[in-house]
């Protein structure tokens, strides 16, 4: 167990000191844009599951990034947090409500199929996101400010290999090929004995936890959160991610993360055409990849990672 | 009293402006099973292209029920044409892709008409000519109902049953339905899909474009992001009904603006976005597949 595991507790903590070098190094925006990209990739990772797995087309999944930064954010605020060695302690706080709030909705929702289920979720995830802006607790409208910064390059990129590695030995496992299944045919899959409602729910459920524990990065990173982040927009940029990834491929995922959050910074020089150029190159990506960047396969820098090949 | 009947006049006419974008979602979603991100966008440009027309024609300083017909028409055109282009140069390569292939692309479009709307007409909002000034008309159980209202139920109604009889009463109408049961097969009777497929999205772009243009005259303030939420709401309202379904997006579009409007006038304003969604998810639960959709059932 401990030897398994032994190159990614060298991963993990190599971070620490290469996050703590990098703030030194790195100006503040090049900073941002990395840690942001460490979110985006926890967030097309984790929805990966659901939608690329599991073929199950949420989009919702603001709303889970919401529920994890507003509940980890409400935690360290309570707790009147100051060291960032206890940071794991919200944000498995926030991981925790989200994946409760995932269950919540996943359960009576993933009855729907198709685009029943993406408009269902769709309308959760609004509906959090109306709430929270109606409770005074979290400062309603105003935003919920003076959130301990405790999260950093290193805390960020720590939970991104965490959740990669996770998620990797999950889709890649025994059951993991349950997921696949649920999206190749649901009836199929069914009739060979996969219980294909646990699954679901569960590959909502563990998606919906890591989506809370970007968000409570998110939440300790900025420093301020208010409920204009997370609409339905914000969804809608998380299913572009795992789209043009390749729907299925945790690798293409994290691609597209990187991607999608260098671009927009990266077109800058275009001023008022930035999104412009944006969006016609995101049409033009599809145009020519319509499985996305990796179709569904996988980079694989070492064989031994996967038993199970990727579609 | 008075004030609720007041509440449903503008509800109702908010929920046919809705039904009309609706409308549009149903028809291409029925032959593409495309979720058209970008339809809310195209109602944003159809009034954008109302307001500069009505400015080059000179009209928005002649007022006159003429010179706004003339302005809606020629958006619709627009729209039209629009909707054409988008389906020909962003959807059409990608129908043989996988489904969530041209949903993203959809996405880009959306992006595309918004901010390429933001650079071409300015990030801040224009205010409508009033083509026709506001006038109470009739008055109905203490409901004041304005000109304007009744012009926005006279002309959904009118496209709605041209739209009803171009589907149920031409043979363009009839293949229209053919693709929409079944692409190949049509395909094989000899129908040009292509053709019926551009055609589609432009009908429901033209009706998104006057949907545009009398919101209009209704809310002056047009800016290039206002497609956003109508365009949602629009999208849930056709779920509602049974996406596919003709009536069903126009009872959906109804209901929407209605509900909203009393919640917003009842309840809070705040809470106005989330009602929508909060029906949507009874109504689904209770009726997978909306209010007069049929459930398929999915064989192996």
């Amino acid at each position: 167990m401990i030897r398994r595991n032994l190159p990614l507790l060298a991963v993990l903590l190599a971070l620490w000191p290469l996050g703590l070098g990098l703030e030194r190094v790195l100006n503040g925006y090049y900073l941002q844009i990395a840690v942001l990209i460490g979110i985006n990739i926890i967030l097309a990772a984790s929805l990966n599951l659901i939608n690329g797995v599991t073929g199950q087309f949420s989009l919702g999944h603001a709303g889970f990034l919401a529920v994890g930064a507003y509940v980890s954010a409400f935690t360290s605020l309570a707790l009147g947090l100051t060291s960032s060695v206890l940071l794991p302690l919200p944000l498995l706080v926030g991981g925790t409500a989200a994946a409760l709030a995932g269950l919540a909705v996943g359960v009576p929702t993933l009855r729907l199929r198709g685009d029943y289920l993406a408009i269902a979720t769709l309308g959760f995830g609004e509906i959090i996101r109306v709430i929270i802006l109606n409770t005074n607790a979290v400062g309603g409208a105003r935003g919920l400010g003076g959130i301990p910064t405790l999260a950093g390059f290193g805390a960020v990129f720590a939970c991104a290999v965490l959740c990669v590695v996770a998620l990797w030995r999950l889709v890649y496992s025994p059951r993991g090929s349950a997921f696949f299944a649920i999206r190749e045919d649901e009836v199929a899959a069914a009739a060979m004995g996969i219980d294909t409602t646990r699954h679901k729910i569960l590959a909502f459920t563990i998606g919906a936890f890591w989506a809370g524990v970007a968000g409570g990065l998110l939440a300790h990173f900025i420093g301020y959160l208010h409920t204009n982040s997370f609409t339905f927009l914000r969804s809608v940029e998380i299913v572009v991610m795992v789209v043009l990834g390749g729907l299925g491929s945790l690798t293409g995922c994290i691609l597209a993360a990187a991607i999608l959050t260098i671009l927009p910074e990266a077109l800058r020089f275009g001023a008022e055409y930035r999104m412009v150029i944006y969006a016609l190159l995101l049409i033009a990506i599809m145009l020519t990849r319509p499985s996305g960047l990796m179709g569904g396969r996988e980079i694989l820098p070492w064989r031994s990672w996967s038993s199970t090949p990727a579609r | 009293m008075d004030q609720l009947a007041q509440q449903l006049v503008n509800g109702l006419a908010w929920g046919s402006i809705y039904a009309l974008i609706a409308l549009g979602y149903t028809m291409v979603y029925g032959v593409l099973r495309l979720i058209n991100f970008a339809h809310g966008d195209v109602y944003m440009i159809g009034a954008m292209s109302a307001f500069y027309f009505a400015h080059w024609l000179g009209l928005a300083d002649a007022p006159s029920l003429f010179g706004f017909v003339v302005v809606m028409g020629l958006a619709m055109l627009t729209c039209a044409l629009l909707g054409a282009l988008i389906e020909r140069a962003a959807y059409r390569p990608l129908r043989r892709q996988p489904r969530w292939a041209m949903l993203t692309t959809a996405i880009g479009v959306s992006m595309l008409l918004e901010y390429g709307g933001q650079a071409l007409f300015g990030p801040d909002p224009k205010f409508f000519p009033q083509l026709i000034a506001s006038a109470p008309a009739l008055r109905l159980g203490g409901a004041v109902v304005t000109n304007i209202d009744l012009l926005i139920f006279g002309v959904s109604l009118a496209l709605m049953l041209g739209l009803r009889w171009l589907v149920y009463g031409t043979r363009v109408g009839m293949a229209l339905r053919a693709v929409s049961v079944n692409v190949d097969a049509a395909s094989l009777m000899g129908i040009n899909v292509n053709t019926i497929i551009a055609m589609t999205f432009m009908i429901g772009s033209a009706l998104a474009a006057a949907a545009g243009a009398m919101v209009g005259l209704r809310n002056p303030k047009i800016e290039p992001l206002m497609g956003l939420m109508p365009g949602i709401k629009a999208f849930v309202a056709a779920v509602l009904g049974g996406i596919g379904n003709f009536p069903g997006a126009v009872a959906g579009g109804l209901l929407m603006g209605v509900t909203e409007t009393l919640v917003a006038a009842y309840i809070s304003s705040t809470y106005r976005d989330a009602v929508a969604f909060v029906i949507l998810i009874a109504v689904l639960l209770v009726r997978p597949a909306g209010l007069f959709g049929t459930v398929t059932v999915e064989k192996v």
